[in-house]
C-alpha cells in the first residue's frame, strides 16, 4: 500500500475534471486520479455542442437561456443554478476558444452557432441558434482541448488508477473529506490518496441500461463510493432518454441533426412531431420527444417488421451540409447499420443518455451532506453532480456548458479550500473497506457470473424503468434489483491475478450499478407524478402541491446489516420563474 | 422526400443468423507465463456485430482473464486499438463480416509498444512523444475580450488533423516506429500538424524545430502505413509530408 499526499485529488479526467483541473493546478499541488486515460473519457463522445447565449448569429441573452434550462428541466431546476450557468456560459465557450478550440465559424469569423432542442428566442417564441459547436464532434473538442491545456499546465495523472472509496472523517460530529482510496489497475496495488480537498468528476450512471448511449465505463462509482460513506443523491429517479440513438444499439445520434433540419417520421413517413410539439417540433425537448416515438410506436406507427423503431430522415439535407456539420454520425449509420443517410433514413431508437441526478452540491461545487451542510473538502462537478441545473430533464448542449461551469467553479473552490486548510487525520485502516471488498470477489466461489447479472439488470431496467414508468414495473424493477443484489454477494471471478485485473473491476463496478439501480427505482416509486425524464403513466400529470421537491436518497443500514434506501426532500429553488405547464 | 419504406435495413436485420467464428488471440500474461501463445475460442455471434462484441463474449461467458482495454464502443474514445487479422484497427469499429468470419479472425496487441497483458500495452512512450510536439495553442500578447476571429477557410486548414484520437493505431502501424521507438511517430506529428497549421497559433517554428530532430519527421519512409489504420480517417501521410513541406519553405 502507498500513501500520498495532495492539496487536491480530482477523480476523474473527463471534461469537468480537466477544466477543474487546470484551475486547480494553477493554485494547488493537484493529482487526478482517472480509471481510463484522461482522452478516453465519455466527453468525447457528445456530439452537438455547447450552449452559450453569445448571439453571434442572431439576437440572444443568458435571461432566454435561463428560462429554457428552467423550463426544460420541468421548474426542478434550482434557478439561482441555472442563472449562473447560462450567464457564464459565454465566459465558458471563450475560454475554450482562447485555449485553441476549433469551433466551427461564421463567415465573419466569430463561433458559429446552430438550434438544437429546446432553446428558445424570447421564452418559447421560436427555436434560437445557440450551441456554439465543432462539426459534430464538439465532446471530442472539447476533452481534446482540455487535455492539451492539461499537458500545457503540468497536470499530473495516475491513469488507470479506479478510486473505490471515499474517506470521511467526523470531526465535532461533521462530515470531513479525508480523501480517496484507489487500486492501481497495473499492479493490483492499493493507494491512499491523503487530500485536502477532494473533487468528483467521475461522470453517470448509464450502464444499468441496456440500450445507452453512454461507455462501458460509466458504472457510477463517484456516486457509490459517496452514497457508500453515507452521503445523500439527489433526483436519481431523473435519467435522460436522448431520443435519437442507433436502433438496438444505442450509439448516439446528436440533436444537432435535427438542429440543421433532420426530421423524425414513423411508417407512414408522418412528420409525427408537429402533432406533439406544434412549434418547436422535431427540436421539443428530449422527453417530450421520447415519449412522443414510443407512442407512435405503441400506437402501431413504428417501423421495420417488429414496429419497434422509428427513422431519422435526412435525405432532403444537401450531402455538403451533412459532411460539414454532420461527418461523424453519418459515419456511425454506414459503419453500424450500412446505410447510407444521403439517401436512406436512419432507424432510430430512444437511448439511455443522461443522469440528471447525483451527488447534491451548492453552486460552489461543495457536497452537501444534507439539504444545507456542506461536507468541508468535498466537490463534485459534472454528470456526477446534481447543482440542480438540469432538474427533471436536461436541455441538449447543457451538459457540455455544465463541465466546463462547474468544472471551473470547483475547481478554483477546492483550491482555494485546501490552501486555507490542512489536511484531515485519516480514518483508522483506510484501506480496509476496499481490501475486504477486494478480497471477497477473489475468493469467493461462489457460482454467480457479473456478465449474466448485469445482463438481467439491463433488461429490467430496460423493461421497467425507461421511458414509461408505473408503479407495478417499478416494483417489478425494484424486487429484481434486490434479488440481483442478493445473488452479487455469490459473484465469483475467474482471474485472480494482480496484473490488469478488469475482470475484478467489471464485478466491482456491477456492485456499484446495483446499489444505484436501486436507489433510482426507490426514489422513481415514491415520486407519485410525471415531471421531465420521469414519466408515470399512472400519474401522468405534474403535481407541484406534492412534488415540487428534490428527492434526497440516503443509505441506511439496519442493526442485521440489513440495506435500505430512505427517502427525504429538499425544496427547489425558484427565483424568476413560476412554474407553468410546459408546452413546445 | 420519399416515404420511407421497410428498405434492405429490415431485411438484413430481421433474422439473427448467429454464425460459429474462431477468435484466434494472442495471450500474455507474465504472471502465468514469459512466454505468449495464441489461444483460440469459437464463439456463436451475429456477423452484424464487432469484434468488440466478441471479445466481449469470451471474456464475459468464457474465460474472464482475457484482458483489453475499451470504453466507448463506438470509435470515438480510442482504447481499442489491436491488430486485427494482421492490420491495426479499432475493435469496435470493425464489424464481424467485414473481416471473413470464414477463417479464423486473429486478434493481436498493437506492435512497437510494450505488451503488459494480452491486448494491453504500455501507451506511456506514445503520450510521451504527444507531449513533446507542444500540443496545445501557443499565442502571444494580450487575450481579446471575446473570441479570436479565424476564417471558415483558416479553420479547414487543419480540420483533419483535429479529428485524432490518439489511438496509436497510426504509430503502431509504422515500420519505422517498430524499428526505432525514439521516433517521434505519426500521431504526435498528426498533433503537430494541428497547431502549426492553426491561424491562430504563434509557436509553430518551436513545433517545427522539435520534428526537424533526428527523430523527427525526416524518419517517415512514406509507407502510408499510417493512413490506412487510422480509424477516423485522417490522411496522416498527408500530413506529415505537409510538415516536411513547410520545414523546407517555412511557410505555414
Amino acid at each position: 500500500m502507498k500513501i500520498h499526499k495532495y492539496d487536491t485529488v480530482i477523480v476523474g479526467a473527463g471534461g469537468a475534471g480537466m477544466r477543474a483541473a487546470i484551475e486547480s493546478t494553477k493554485r494547488s499541488r493537484t493529482a487526478v486520479l482517472t480509471k481510463l486515460y484522461p482522452t478516453r473519457s465519455h466527453t468525447g463522445a457528445a456530439q452537438g455542442g455547447m450552449a452559450a447565449a453569445l448571439a453571434n448569429v442572431e439576437e440572444d441573452n443568458w435571461e432566454w437561456h435561463t428560462f429554457d434550462t428552467v423550463k426544460g428541466g420541468d421548474y426542478l431546476v434550482d434557478q439561482d443554478a441555472a442563472e449562473i450557468l447560462a450567464k457564464e456560459a459565454i465566459d465558458a465557450v471563450l475560454d475554450l476558444e482562447k485555449m485553441g478550440l476549433p469551433f466551427n465559424r461564421t463567415p465573419n469569423g466569430t463561433i458559429d452557432q446552430r438550434r438544437f432542442g429546446g432553446h428558445s428566442r424570447n421564452h418559447g417564441e421560436a427555436p434560437v441558434r445557440r450551441s456554439c459547436y465543432a462539426a459534430d464532434r464538439t465532446g471530442h473538442m472539447i476533452l481534446q482541448t482540455l487535455y492539451q491545456n492539461c499537458v500545457k499546465e503540468g497536470v499530473e495523472f495516475f491513469n488507470e488508477f479506479y478510486v473505490l472509496d471515499q474517506l470521511i472523517t467526523e470531526i465535532d460530529g461533521v462530515k470531513h473529506s479525508a480523501g480517496v482510496v484507489a487500486y492501481e489497475l497495473a499492479t493490483g496495488e492499493i493507494h491512499i490518496f491523503q487530500a485536502k480537498a477532494v473533487i468528483y468528476a467521475s461522470g453517470g450512471t448509464g450502464k444499468f441500461f441496456k440500450v445507452t448511449s453512454n461507455a462501458h465505463t460509466l458504472t457510477g462509482d463517484g456516486q457509490a463510493a459517496c452514497y457508500r460513506r453515507g452521503l445523500p443523491l439527489e433526483d436519481m429517479e431523473f435519467f435522460q432518454f436522448h431520443p435519437t440513438g442507433i436502433w438496438r444499439m444505442g450509439i448516439l445520434l446528436t440533436e444537432g441533426a435535427r438542429g440543421e433540419g433532420g426530421i423524425l417520421r414513423n411508417k407512414d413517413g408522418e412528420r409525427f412531431m408537429e402533432k406533439y410539439a406544434p412549434v418547436m417540433k422535431d427540436l421539443a425537448s428530449r422527453d417530450v420527444v421520447s415519449r412522443s416515438i414510443y407512442t407512435e410506436i405503441r400506437e402501431g406507427r413504428g417501423c421495420g417488421p417488429e414496429g419497434d423503431h422509428v427513422f431519422l430522415d435526412l435525405t432532403h439535407l444537401p450531402p455538403e451540409q451533412l459532411d460539414a456539420k454532420l461527418p461523424d454520425i453519418t459515419e456511425f449509420a454506414r459503419t453500424y447499420l450500412g446505410i447510407e443517410p444521403y439517401t436512406d433514413p436512419i432507424p432510430i431508437q430512444p437511448t439511455a443518455h443522461y443522469a440528471m441526478g447525483g451527488i447534491p452540491t451548492n453552486v460552489q461545487g461543495e457536497v452537501l451532506s444534507d439539504n444545507t451542510t456542506v461536507v468541508p473538502g468535498l466537490y463534485a462537478a459534472g454528470e456526477v453532480a446534481c447543482v440542480s441545473v438540469h432538474g427533471a430533464n436536461r436541455l441538449g448542449t447543457n451538459s457540455l456548458l455544465d463541465i466546463n461551469v462547474f468544472g471551473k467553479r470547483s475547481g478554483i473552490a477546492a483550491a482555494e479550500y485546501s490552501a486555507k486548510h490542512d489536511y484531515v487525520e485519516l480514518p483508522e485502516n483506510p484501506e480496509s473497506l476496499v481490501v475486504a471488498q477486494i478480497e471477497k470477489l477473489r475468493n469467493s466461489t461462489g457460482n454467480e457470473r457479473v456478465a449474466d447479472l448485469r445482463r438481467e439488470l439491463q433488461e429490467t431496467m430496460d423493461a421497467n424503468v425507461m421511458v414509461f414508468r408505473t408503479e407495478q414495473t417499478i416494483k417489478t424493477a425494484v424486487e429484481k434489483i434486490a434479488e440481483l443484489r442478493e445473488r452479487y454477494e455469490n459473484v465469483s471471478i475467474q482471474d485472480k491475478g494482480k496484473r490488469f485485473n478488469t475482470d475484478l473491476l467489471e464485478a466491482i463496478e456491477l456492485g456499484n450499478l446495483l446499489e444505484l439501480a436501486e436507489v433510482m427505482a426507490v426514489s422513481a416509486l415514491a415520486r407519485k407524478e410525471s415531471r421531465g425524464g420521469h414519466y408515470r403513466e399512472d400519474y401522468p400529470n405534474r403535481d407541484d402541491v406534492n412534488f415540487m421537491r428534490h428527492t434526497m436518497a440516503y443509505r441506511e443500514v439496519g442493526e442485521d446489516g440489513s440495506e435500505t434506501v430512505r427517502l427525504d426532500y429538499k425544496p427547489v429553488v425558484q427565483t424568476r420563474y413560476q412554474p407553468m405547464e410546459r408546452k413546445y | 422526400m420519399a416515404t420511407p419504406v421497410l428498405d434492405k435495413v429490415e431485411k438484413d436485420s430481421a433474422a439473427s443468423p448467429y454464425i460459429t467464428v474462431t477468435m484466434r488471440i494472442r495471450r500474455f500474461n507474465p504472471e502465468v507465463s514469459d512466454a505468449s501463445v495464441w489461444e483460440d475460442f469459437q464463439i456463436e455471434i451475429d456477423p452484424k456485430e464487432r469484434v468488440l462484441d466478441a471479445l466481449h463474449k469470451i471474456k464475459w461467458d468464457v474465460d474472464g482473464t482475457l484482458t483489453f482495454r475499451r470504453s466507448c464502443a463506438h470509435g470515438i474514445c480510442g482504447s481499442d486499438a489491436m491488430r486485427i487479422n494482421g492490420k491495426n484497427r479499432l475493435a469496435c469499429k470493425t464489424l464481424i463480416k467485414d473481416i471473413n468470419p470464414e477463417k479464423p479472425i486473429t486478434v493481436e496487441a498493437i506492435k512497437g509498444l510494450t505488451v503488459l497483458k494480452d491486448l494491453v500495452v504500455d501507451m506511456e512512450p506514445f503520450f510521451q512523444a504527444y507531449r513533446d510536439v507542444m500540443p496545445f495553442l501557443v499565442t502571444k500578447g494580450n487575450e481579446p475580450t471575446r473570441e479570436r476571429l479565424q476564417s471558415a477557410e483558416d479553420r479547414e486548414r487543419f480540420d483533419d488533423t483535429t479529428k485524432c484520437i490518439l489511438c496509436a493505431a497510426c504509430t503502431s502501424s509504422c515500420p519505422v516506429f517498430w524499428n526505432d521507438g525514439q521516433y517521434f511517430g505519426p500521431a504526435a506529428i498528426v498533433n503537430a500538424h494541428r497547431f502549426i497549421f492553426d491561424s491562430r497559433d504563434e509557436a509553430g517554428e518551436q513545433r517545427l524545430e522539435i520534428l526537424n530532430d533526428k527523430d523527427g519527421v525526416w524518419r517517415c519512409r512514406t509507407t502510408f502505413n499510417c493512413t490506412d489504420a487510422c480509424p477516423r480517417g485522417i490522411e496522416v501521410t498527408k500530413a506529415i509530408q505537409e510538415v516536411k513541406r513547410a520545414l523546407i519553405t517555412r511557410r505555414f
